[in-house]
């Protein structure tokens, strides 16, 4: 294919490298320095898409981020596609892929495009709500076809190969756009020493210099571009971000910015000096002062047959005549309503295409390039617009006529102009997006007419995002604003006072409000208008969603799905609520201002992820023991973030033992002989102060005044309406000092709460806390051997069991490591937990298990550890309960100190009517009657299994499992009056049929004396 | 009201469209109303439409101080499903659940309810518990649901990431495969058409500014628009209900929050049911337009702004791109947040208040949507006869007093 539309000269392309691509299957070339966009204009490429409601054909019409049409799915590979990126904003490298989103070429596969061709008429705004209810089984079926109708492009399948950074910044001043104002403003920040970020979406700075005709001290602007970008880049001050988009705004100069590395090069990122590279960056910004220089898009006007391929925004034209050396077509009409788009005209004209007319809607236009244009011979006709474009797949001439804007009508003969391409242009709206993300409304400003943005502290807009279009206004809006932040800041030093450069002074006449252009029909029976290309939304469908009595902007947007696009109504937003302001008789600023919400463009969700995902997503948590457990085929079990050891299976005889057995043989080990637990997870808070003890007697149920140095007791924690939180020992390690344990997955969380407490309730307390869960591993030696097993590895500790009572703590050594002992067990069996400087720990643990290992000593995970605690009927915090347990549902009222001086946490709710009712769900073992079943884990109890669904529900399982040693199935439970049931049958009926039939029993189903722990 | 048909949209077609009706008026308000209820969001319209169309009574204005909808009505994630834990919220969410499923032909009003199913995954031995306990008290209770295991997990969604190599690898999930989704603005209008053809005044632009209350009964409320009476007021007003409490001189235990979402930029079909995740914290659908519809947990402080902050965005998006990889290149087009009235026990309050006459249905929080007509109704029918519903009775404000909460944390974690 040859570039028929590509000048011999000109652009800023780099005609000396060639590039080959791929659209929809076809090969092309293109240039350096092209966009998708430029490239397919290049080669003639008329339509790149079918809209998504009535499957028209559609071209390209803009040249940025405001471009609704051209969207592609980008990617050579399946891992590597990207779905609806916009051809204007795609650099073109070699080899790449894209292809068009929607329908075409397989528009006879596309239901929607079917039933859009038949008749959008069809189709009115909304008309999904009032059809397809009859029959109502059928929603689901014809629910399908519209899902498969909609959508644009589609997922990749495959995971991403690329990765994402997120770099943290802070600046002085953070400049947006690189535009002629944003380059001064930075140009001006940054010889004066300040930080500065400087960031532009575009694959090149200079914003519109980059097509302007302006000379700039004589030269070509971009001259002006390139000596600024030179100084700015020596700044070592100054951090200049190309291809870098600020997508949100938020709270206090919080800037987003999505720097793309490498979506310029490659569909997946390349390695730069041979080391890999992120795809993109992320970067979180907080500046002192943001500069807003995000300039103006045009607005296209509205008329009928607006979306045919060849209508275009004017300046998008200038853009790619003078950026890309592309003029996209041969004979051009331009309607407008301002002297700006003339430029348009004359670029075109000196492109040697044929300039059929200038349709002004101004009576009589005035100015420099109106000027110009006359003296080119080309033909204005003023007081007009054109009302109608003709021409299905591309534009094959224009409807002109005279019109009254104010009255809308038109008031002159339809005169039909042959042309290929129709610009137009009405108006320009200051991009405001970003300031309206942190929350301020836009302001309407009648003069341009256009919203500006609103007032933000910190935020300072400069140049043609003011309203005031022309450059000088560029450069000195810019400046002061640089003078006016730093002086704010306390920067005073005037010594390096940067001037604004020579520009030609160009007259410009007023602009005349004009949107929808009226046509000889009524807006509801002319040619469609449209007003989102993207969406579909015409200026009928605003009709008649106002006529249907929305009438709040929100509600006509919404009703239509105006702005609703990926291009968030950039080009279709004010046209829209303009067309509702006409027909509803008010004011745009009263019909409303849109809202505009990050992300300004769309980002990948990649970008937004960064590093946290897979192995970073949550911080993976090992004990000083783990290595251990892995070379022992340790099964992990994820607690909070902690991986604990599950079970240890064996081989035995080449086969791996399976979960059952494995605890089986540890549970067994346990309770005949020795075994040991790596608890280095339980949360441990170390707390000092004066009112450490007073704290504790607060934040606990039960009553700390008396606990000596030494001792060591089980606390239990409720929140404020009286259930159960957390629970641990808490043992005294002197007067002021206390070491505070919690359950695995709850340890951050009481930390926080205790600080809560202590920070808005009880400041007054003189006490501190610290985590300490790492800095001590645990281990717990248990079992009737375990006694000797320490005689074995402590010289220093007496541990008779006269002298080293059940609940007490000594410190000594353990394998020559200092080491803090506590008598307290978890599986009714002696038991010896040692904490060892985590540093230390696997040098106990191997010596333990070379002393340990004629003792039969097992290691056991979490599933023995909680089969042992259930045979001894102990809770395990969350669940065993949920959040709606009381102590006493527990049966642990002896834990509950109701005489405690202090009203601690808790204790109102404990006595509210509901927490003191008789049938609350108390805690209870089960046995099944087939001592063989383990009852499933949250099964539901009733007491009649025979009633009908909804069934009368008294309780659930709480934990279930097989006992090797009491040789049955047992498990723990709530039941409703649970306490006072001892004995009865309950029934639990499964999902299989199955009802199983369980007694009532005490939750201790083993040495009901606790004995065992005392041996 | 002229009903919606097929055949009616033809007819339109060769009008040119020119003869559609409005969907509603836009009265003046009148001096007095039998039943004025505040707020013109799902909850609000619904219980007007309820009151006319099951009571009878249609002397009823709604106050909506913006446009109809425009709450979180019109910024949720749309899930709507009844697999809740605890008898009561089962009971009361499953009501709602059985009118869902007449809705479009009882209001005449497409509102899309799709029941494409939901997963809530596990992705913890204590996870999967807590699921096996929920399905099986849902089925207890005639409520559709099943523990699926990981397989069964995949066979449902092949493009979630089922395999070892997540951070907390997918174990099972409840599956309710009547739950699903609708179209959020279309429930709000369908219920505003349907109430303003039985009589119903709908009041937009109209900011209810204070309470006039003697002798400890309402008797009417004061607006920007002026003064209006009416002897029975019920308040649904979500992350304002806190602020209109105060006016009436009472305190609701409400917490409000700013709640976020964000929405990918429209995609081919590519994910077939919702998935949500406590866990890994956030969950996902596809809307028919094609938008991956996004969101997690509040933010954690508290405030009326309608804005979150962007670490959440972050959580979010980190929480979707680990179930799903392959969507770490869809693009994120727009985030949005909406303000959340969350209830100490994440149950709502449907009740009578200390003020006679006044009642309110607030403390939705996060997961009110999909309780939009089951609320109406039931608080239709204690409006209508001053005497709570059987179904909203457990959902009085006097169980902060009696601590019969209905705990529904566990079962909400992320909450919709
Ligand atoms: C991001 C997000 C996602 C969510 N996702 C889900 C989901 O997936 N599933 C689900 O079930 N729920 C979800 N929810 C929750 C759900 O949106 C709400 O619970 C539900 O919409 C509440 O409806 P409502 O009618 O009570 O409130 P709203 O729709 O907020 O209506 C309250 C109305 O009261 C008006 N009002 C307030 N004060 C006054 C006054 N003084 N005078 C007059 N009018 C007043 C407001 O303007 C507003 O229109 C989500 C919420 C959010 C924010």
């Amino acid at each position: 294919m040859t570039q028929q539309n590509r000048l011999a000269n000109g652009g800023l392309i780099d005609r000396k490298r060639q590039l080959t691509f791929t659209y929809n299957g076809k090969r092309y070339t293109g240039y350096e320095g092209d966009t998708l966009a430029s490239a397919l204009l290049a080669n003639g490429v008329d339509i790149v898409n079918r809209s998504f409601k009535y499957s028209r054909p559609r071209g390209v019409v803009a040249a940025g981020a405001e471009e609704p049409n051209a969207l592609v799915q980008l990617g050579a590979t399946e891992s590597t596609q990207v779905p609806n990126v916009r051809a204007t904003q795609q650099a073109l490298y070699e080899g790449l892929v894209a292809k068009s989103t929607n329908g075409w070429p397989n528009v006879q596969r596309d239901l929607m495009g079917m039933v859009g061709k038949m008749g959008g008429s069809f189709m009115p705004p909304g008309f999904y709500y009032k059809t397809f209810m009859a029959p109502a089984s059928m929603w689901m079926t014809y629910e399908k076809y519209i899902r498969k109708g909609a959508g644009l492009g589609r997922s990749p399948t495959e995971n991403d190969p690329d990765t994402y950074d997120h770099l943290h910044q802070h600046c002085d001043v953070l400049v947006i756009g690189a535009g002629p104002s944003g380059l001064m403003a930075a140009l001006s920040a940054g010889r004066r020493g300040v930080r500065v970020i400087l960031c532009d979406e575009q694959e090149e700075m200079g914003g519109s210099l980059l097509d302007s005709r302006e000379l700039i001290n004589s030269q070509p602007a971009t001259r002006w571009v390139s000596d600024t970008l030179d100084e700015l880049n020596q700044l070592d001050n100054v951090t200049v971000l190309s291809r870098t988009t600020a997508h949100g705004y938020h709270d206090h100069n919080f800037v987003t910015l999505h720097e793309r590395r490498t979506e310029h090069i490659w569909d997946r990122a390349t390695p730069a000096n041979g080391r890999p590279q992120v795809r993109s960056r992320l970067h979180r910004v907080r500046a002192k002062r943001v500069i807003l220089a995000t300039g103006t898009h045009e607005r296209p006007l509205v008329y009928a047959n607006n979306d045919v391929p060849g209508n275009m925004i004017a300046g998008a034209i200038s853009s790619y005549i003078r950026r890309y050396g592309v003029v996209p077509g041969n004979s051009l009409v331009l309607s407008t309503n301002n002297d700006h788009a003339y430029r348009t005209a004359l670029n075109w004209h000196e492109a040697g295409r044929k300039v059929v007319a200038i349709v002004d809607a101004r009576p009589s236009p005035k100015g420099t390039l109106v000027d110009q244009a006359r003296a080119l011979d080309i033909r204005i006709i003023s007081g007009s617009a054109v009302i109608e474009g003709k021409g299905t797949n591309r534009v094959s001439g224009a409807c002109v006529a005279a019109i009254d804007p104010a009255a809308f009508k038109v008031t002159g003969k339809v005169e039909e102009l042959e042309c290929d391409t129709i610009a137009s242009s009405g108006g320009y709206s200051p991009v405001v997006h970003l300031s309206s993300h942190t929350g301020t409304r836009p302001q309407w400003n009648s003069e341009i007419p256009a919203f500006v943005p609103g007032e933000v502290k910190g935020m300072t807009p400069v140049g043609s995002v003011t309203g005031v279009f022309d450059l000088k206004t560029a450069f000195d809006t810019a400046l002061s604003a640089i003078d006016h932040a730093l002086e704010e800041a306390g920067d005073t030093s005037s010594s390096k006072v940067t001037e604004a450069p020579q520009v030609d002074a160009i007259q410009e006449g007023p602009c005349c409000a004009l949107y929808q252009v009226p046509h000889t029909k009524t807006t509801l029976r002319a040619p469609k208008q449209f007003v989102d290309f993207q969406n579909d939304v015409t200026a009928s469908a605003i009709e008649i969603a106002t006529r249907e009595g929305f009438e709040s902007i929100e509600h006509v947007k919404r009703y239509t799905a105006l702005g609703f696009g990926t291009d968030q109504g950039k080009l279709g937003n004010i046209n829209g609520m303009a067309i509702a302001a006409r027909i509803l008789n008010r004011s745009i600023p009263e019909v409303g201002t849109t809202v505009f919400r990050p992300n300004y463009t769309p980002v990948t969700f990649g970008a937004i992820a960064g590093r946290h995902c897979r192995d970073l997503f949550d911080p993976e948590r090992y004990t000083a023991l783990h290595q251990w457990h892995v070379e022992h085929g340790a099964e992990f079990e994820d607690v909070g973030q902690w991986k604990r050891p599950w079970y240890f299976p064996k081989t035995v005889n080449g086969k791996k033992e399976t979960l059952d057995e494995a605890v089986a043989r540890e549970c067994l080990a346990v309770r005949e002989k020795i075994g040991i637990l790596d608890a280095s997870t339980l949360g441990k808070i170390d707390i000092q102060g004066p009112d450490a003890r007073e704290f504790l007697n607060r934040v606990y149920t039960n009553k700390w005044a008396k606990l000596a140095p030494g001792r060591v007791r089980y606390g239990l924690m409720c929140k404020d309406d009286g259930m159960l939180m957390d629970d641990g020992t808490t043992s005294c390690l002197a007067e002021n000092h206390f070491l505070m344990t919690t359950t695995t997955g709850g340890a951050a969380g009481v930390l926080e709460w205790l600080e809560v407490w202590h920070q808005t309730e009880w400041p007054e307390l003189d006490v501190y806390f610290t985590s300490v869960t790492d800095h001590w591993a645990t281990m717990t030696v248990t079992g009737p051997d375990a006694r000797k097993l320490m005689e074995e590895v402590t010289t220093d500790v007496d541990l008779d069991r006269e002298s080293f009572k059940f609940m007490d703590w000594k410190e000594g050594t353990v394998a020559g490591v200092p080491a803090r002992i506590f008598r307290i067990s978890f599986t009714g069996e002696l038991a010896y937990e040692i904490n060892i400087q985590a540093n230390y720990a696997m040098k106990v643990w191997l010596e333990l298990f070379d002393k340990g290992e004629k003792y039969g000593l097992t290691p056991y995970g979490t599933e023995t550890m909680h089969v042992l605690r259930a045979e001894k009927g102990l809770i395990i915090a969350g669940q065993d309960t949920d959040g709606s347990v009381t102590p006493e549902d527990l049966g642990l009222q002896w834990a509950v100190g109701y005489d405690k001086p202090f009203e601690w946490i808790g204790k109102r709710a404990l006595t509210r009517p509901d927490t003191s009712r008789k049938d609350r769900k108390q805690f209870v073992g089960l046995k099944p009657k087939d001592a063989n079943v383990v009852l499933e884990e949250g099964a539901q109890i009733v007491l009649d299994p025979n009633q009908s669904i909804p069934m009368a529900m008294v309780g659930h399982v709480t934990s279930s499992y097989y006992s090797a040693h009491l040789k049955r199935g047992i498990a723990l439970a709530v039941v409703k009056g649970g306490h006072e049931r001892m004995g009865e049958t309950v029934y639990l009926p499964m999902a299989d049929g199955k009802v199983h039939e369980a007694e009532i029993v005490s939750p201790v189903f083993l040495d009901p004396k606790w004995e065992r722990q005392n041996v | 009201m002229k009903r919606y048909s097929g055949f009616g949209l033809v007819k339109h077609a060769m009008s040119h469209h020119e003869n559609w009706e409005r969907q509603w008026r836009n009265p003046t308000p009148k001096k007095q109303y039998d039943v004025i209820i505040v707020g013109g969001g799902g909850h609000g319209l619904a219980t007007a439409y309820y009151l006319a169309k099951v009571h009878g009574i249609t002397n009823v204005a709604v106050i909506e101080k913006g446009w109809l909808g425009g709450g979180n009505t019109a910024r949720n994630t749309t899930i709507v499903r009844s697999n809740y834990l605890w008898d009561e919220a089962a009971a009361l969410f499953e009501h709602s659940m059985k009118l869902w499923e007449g809705l479009s032909q009882d209001l005449n009003y497409n509102v899309m309810f799709s029941q494409r199913g939901v997963l809530n995954l596990g992705h913890t031995l204590q996870d999967m518990r807590d699921i096996q306990r929920r399905v099986n008290a849902n089925r207890l209770n005639g409520i559709d649901g099943e523990v699926l295991d990981a397989k069964g997990v995949q066979d449902i969604v092949p493009i979630l990431d089922c395999s070892k190599n997540a951070r907390y690898p997918v174990m099972g999930a409840s599956w309710q495969p009547r739950a699903g989704v609708a179209r959020h603005d279309a429930v709000a209008w369908g219920y505003a058409r349907a109430a303003d053809s039985m009589g119903v005044d709908l009041l937009q632009n109209t900011e209810v500014t204070g309470f006039k209350i003697r002798d400890g009964r309402v008797h009417g409320v004061h607006t920007n628009r002026g003064d209006i009476e009416a002897k029975t007021v019920g308040c649904v007003a979500a992350g304002n209900s806190g602020v209109l409490a105060k006016m009436a001189g009472f305190k609701l235990p409400l917490e409000s929050h700013p709640l976020q979402a964000l929405v990918s930029e429209p995609l081919k079909p590519i994910l077939d049911t919702v998935v949500m995740s406590n866990h890994v914290h956030g969950y996902v659908s596809q809307s028919d337009k094609g938008d991956l519809v996004i969101g997690a947990g509040i933010d954690g402080y508290v405030g009326y702004g309608q804005r979150g902050s962007y670490t959440t965005i972050e959580h979010t998006l980190q929480a979707i791109v680990e179930m799903f990889p392959i969507f770490s290149r869809v693009r994120m087009n727009r985030q949005w947040g909406g303000i959340v009235d969350t209830c100490p026990d994440a149950s709502p309050i449907i009740s009578a208040t200390p003020v006679k006459g006044m009642f309110f249905n607030c403390g939705w929080g996060t997961g009110g949507f999909k309780a939009i007509p089951g609320s109406g109704h039931v608080f239709a029918a204690t409006l209508a006869k001053n005497e709570a519903h059987p179904i909203a009775a457990p959902f009085s404000i006097d169980r902060f007093n009696s601590g019969a909460l209905v705990d529904e944390h566990g079962a909400a974690g992320v909450a919709h």
